[in-house]
């Protein structure tokens, strides 16, 4: 996994409640192989005209918001089914953070195995980032994942709090696999617990 | 005296390898069902690392997304699904991984087959790649929905790193009143939450309407709770679960049955066990359900009304609701009982099993279907086809105007050829009426097996207790 660093980039509001993974990618996209190449069908019914024309009024339509690297979102964000396309989806398009009130289970725990940052702040501290938001290429915020800190346009920092050990994973691009392989022993010896145990689960 | 303890507290505990001070654990995870939309990342990640699985033989995977619900003898027509489910093929060869392929008579919905299959047992972890994994917390197993870096993770350690949910308790209790079932508890439950009230936990659903209820009924309630946001859903294993799993083909034998009874009769929470939050409804005060919007939490009994966007005073709901109705096609106030429906689908990991499909079949018998309506039967599993076969159901439905078809999660999630037309409207036993879910510009209502078959008869959403 590739290392989370600060960065600066512009914040695209989408304040819709609720946005869940089928608008995120829809499921017809789901029949590939691969993790790559996402980005096109990323929220592809609100973005798209069933002609493929796109719809001028979605946000990442307008400019300077095609460019943009962080969603601000609304509450229970990637709610719904649990495919890991969403967070490929927006990575591949070019975002590297969503900051909302609140996420969904599954996609909290999928952003993350990814190198993409989720940050929750309260309901005002995101309606503040979205008023900023509409001063568009102006509304460049830098999001600092080692001071935990969100820096706006105008100079004035938020902090944010976030789960020590997926910042770890993510600053130092970690393997959560190569981790866990790493206790193997302990593994090891909690199977053999539980064939004395519960031996039809060995069955 | 030791702590009383959740069900959920009780399974947590069994299965930690390994607790770090900051609270991340490490869960072992008994069973893996692995399917073809989730698993092909997976696989690849295990080889580009040259990582091993390291217990084949506790997963069973088979393809049911992509899947066509019609003649299976062409094989699959369209190339991408056709390649996703002979990657999983490929896959599960290579890795050691038992299949059930699509011509096999056990092939069906992941969350159908395993507790058909007896995979499914009480006190286990289980984790499927799907959200609605949490179908077999019915059981009183720990089953949680996954992405594909955490299948990855499960096969190469057999494990899942986790932090501890918080515990809560739903107690419905009284009785169901006539015509109201397992789906119309949890689609009101879904209602009273929230669509994100269960965020942060795992539900136990409690109380004497849920112990009434079949394993059919308890697995459809458990399979919605990730529609409240929930990590997942539990039952408490009692009589009822340890008669269905018993003689299954993946159940315990003989003294192993009974040393794996005995240690389940341990699982149900311990008296005085502290729950972080607890609910209580009424079964007797509900009425059969349906969905207006576009989250499973937009949810009345059907005697009601589309509900006005004006009356809400939070903005974002209020945008929301004005959305979902744009969206679903619907006017403020218009009674729910004079809406209009073109299509019904009744299958899903929510409501294909084979319960569901005498309750639909009970509705539909000596009917039939309003000319203008559409309206096909999906059989979660070929052994629930085979079942219903032999009970006649297919002709019940046949006769009435539905379609009897193959097994598969078909028109819950239209990655198959079964999809609704845009604008087309449909009355569905399945879990999610998102926008496009049933396909782009599709509308869906969501309700129980018996309300669909009595839509499909009414041509629009009806109230089965009128019919049955």
């Amino acid at each position: 996994m590739k290392k989370f660093t600060t960065f600066t980039g512009i914040a695209a509001p989408v304040p819709a409640i609720n946005m869940n993974t089928d608008k995120i990618i829809p499921a017809r996209f789901l029949k590939t192989i691969k993790r790559s190449g996402l980005g096109v069908s990323l929220f592809k019914d609100l973005r798209f005209d069933p002609d493929g024309s796109e719809k001028p009024d979605f946000v990442l339509n307008q400019a300077p918001f095609r460019d943009a690297a962080i969603l601000l979102v609304g509450e229970n964000f990637g709610c719904g089914s649990s495919r890991e396309h969403a967070p490929w989806a927006l990575l591949d398009f070019g975002i590297r953070c969503v900051i909302g009130p609140s996420f969904a289970d599954i996609f909290y725990n999928n952003a993350f195995k990814n190198g993409l940052l989720l940050i929750t702040l309260p309901q005002a501290e995101v309606d503040a980032l979205m008023e900023d938001a509409g001063r568009g290429a102006n509304a460049r915020l830098t999001v600092d994942l080692e001071n935990q800190r969100i820096t706006r346009a105008g100079g004035a920092a938020i902090a944010f709090e976030i789960d020590p050990f997926r910042r770890h994973c993510l600053l130092n691009g970690l393997d959560d696999i190569g981790l866990t392989l790493a206790k193997a022993d302990k593994i090891d010896a909690y199977e053999a617990r539980q064939r004395v145990a519960r031996p039809w689960l060995y069955g | 005296m030791p702590e009383p303890r959740t069900l959920f507290d009780k399974i947590w505990e069994s299965h930690l390898v390994d607790e770090r001070d900051d609270g991340v654990c490490l869960l072992y995870i008994d069973r893996h069902l692995v399917h073809e939309v989730t698993s092909p990342q997976a696989f690849d990640g295990l080889r580009a690392a040259g990582r091993k699985v390291r217990r084949p033989e506790a997963a069973l995977a088979v393809a049911d997304h992509n899947v066509p619900t019609t003649d299976r003898a062409k094989g699959i027509e369209e190339p991408e699904s056709r390649l996703q489910v002979e990657t999983l093929e490929k896959n599960c060869a290579e890795f050691g991984i038992r299949l059930f392929s699509m011509n096999d008579a056990r092939q069906g919905i992941v969350h159908i087959i395993g507790p058909e299959q007896g995979l499914t047992q009480p006190g286990m972890t289980i984790v499927c790649g799907d959200s609605h994994t949490a179908t077999h917390g019915a059981f009183g197993a720990l089953a949680i929905g996954i992405g594909t870096s955490e299948v990855e993770h499960v096969l190469a350690t057999q494990t899942l790193i986790q932090k501890r949910s918080r515990n809560m308790r739903i107690n419905v209790v009284g009785a169901p009143a006539f015509g109201v079932a397992a789906k119309d508890l949890i689609l009101a439950i879904i209602g009273r939450i929230g669509a994100a009230g269960g965020a942060g936990y795992v539900i136990e659903y409690a109380g004497p309407a849920v112990r009434a209820l079949s394993m059919e009924g308890r697995m459809t309630m458990c399979n919605m709770s990730i529609e409240a946001g929930a990590r997942a859903g539990l039952i408490a294993p009692d009589e009822t679960t340890f008669e269905y799993v018993k003689g299954r083909p993946l159940a315990p034998e003989g003294e192993a049955w009974e040393k794996a009874v005995a240690d389940w009769r341990t699982l149900p929470g311990d008296p005085g066990a502290r729950y972080d939050t607890e609910v209580t409804l009424d079964a007797a005060e509900i009425a059969p359900q349906v969905t207006w919007g576009t989250s499973p939490e937009d949810v009345l009994p059907i005697t009601g009304r589309v509900p006005d966007p004006a009356d809400e005073a939070d903005e974002g709901r209020r945008r929301a609701m004005e959305r979902s109705l744009d969206y679903m096609g619907l006017a403020p106030g218009t009674p729910l009982r004079e809406i209009k429906i073109d299509q019904v689908f009744i299958g899903s990991c929510t409501n294909a099993r084979i319960e569901d499909l005498r309750e639909a079949a009970r509705v539909a018998k000596g009917r039939a279907v309003a000319a203008h309506v559409g309206a096909m039967v999906v059989p979660g599993s070929g052994l629930v086809k085979r079942q219903a076969e032999d009970e006649g159901l297919d002709a019940v439905f046949t006769d009435a105007g539905f379609e009897w078809r193959e097994p598969g999660c078909s028109m819950c999630l239209a990655m198959n050829p079964d999809k609704l037309a845009p604008g087309e409207r449909c009355a569905s036993t399945s879990n999610r009426n998102f926008e496009g879910r049933q396909g782009p510009g599709g509308r869906t209502h969501l309700m129980s097996p018996a309300m669909a078959a009595a839509a499909a008869i009414a041509g629009r959403l009806a109230d089965v207790r009128e019919l049955v």
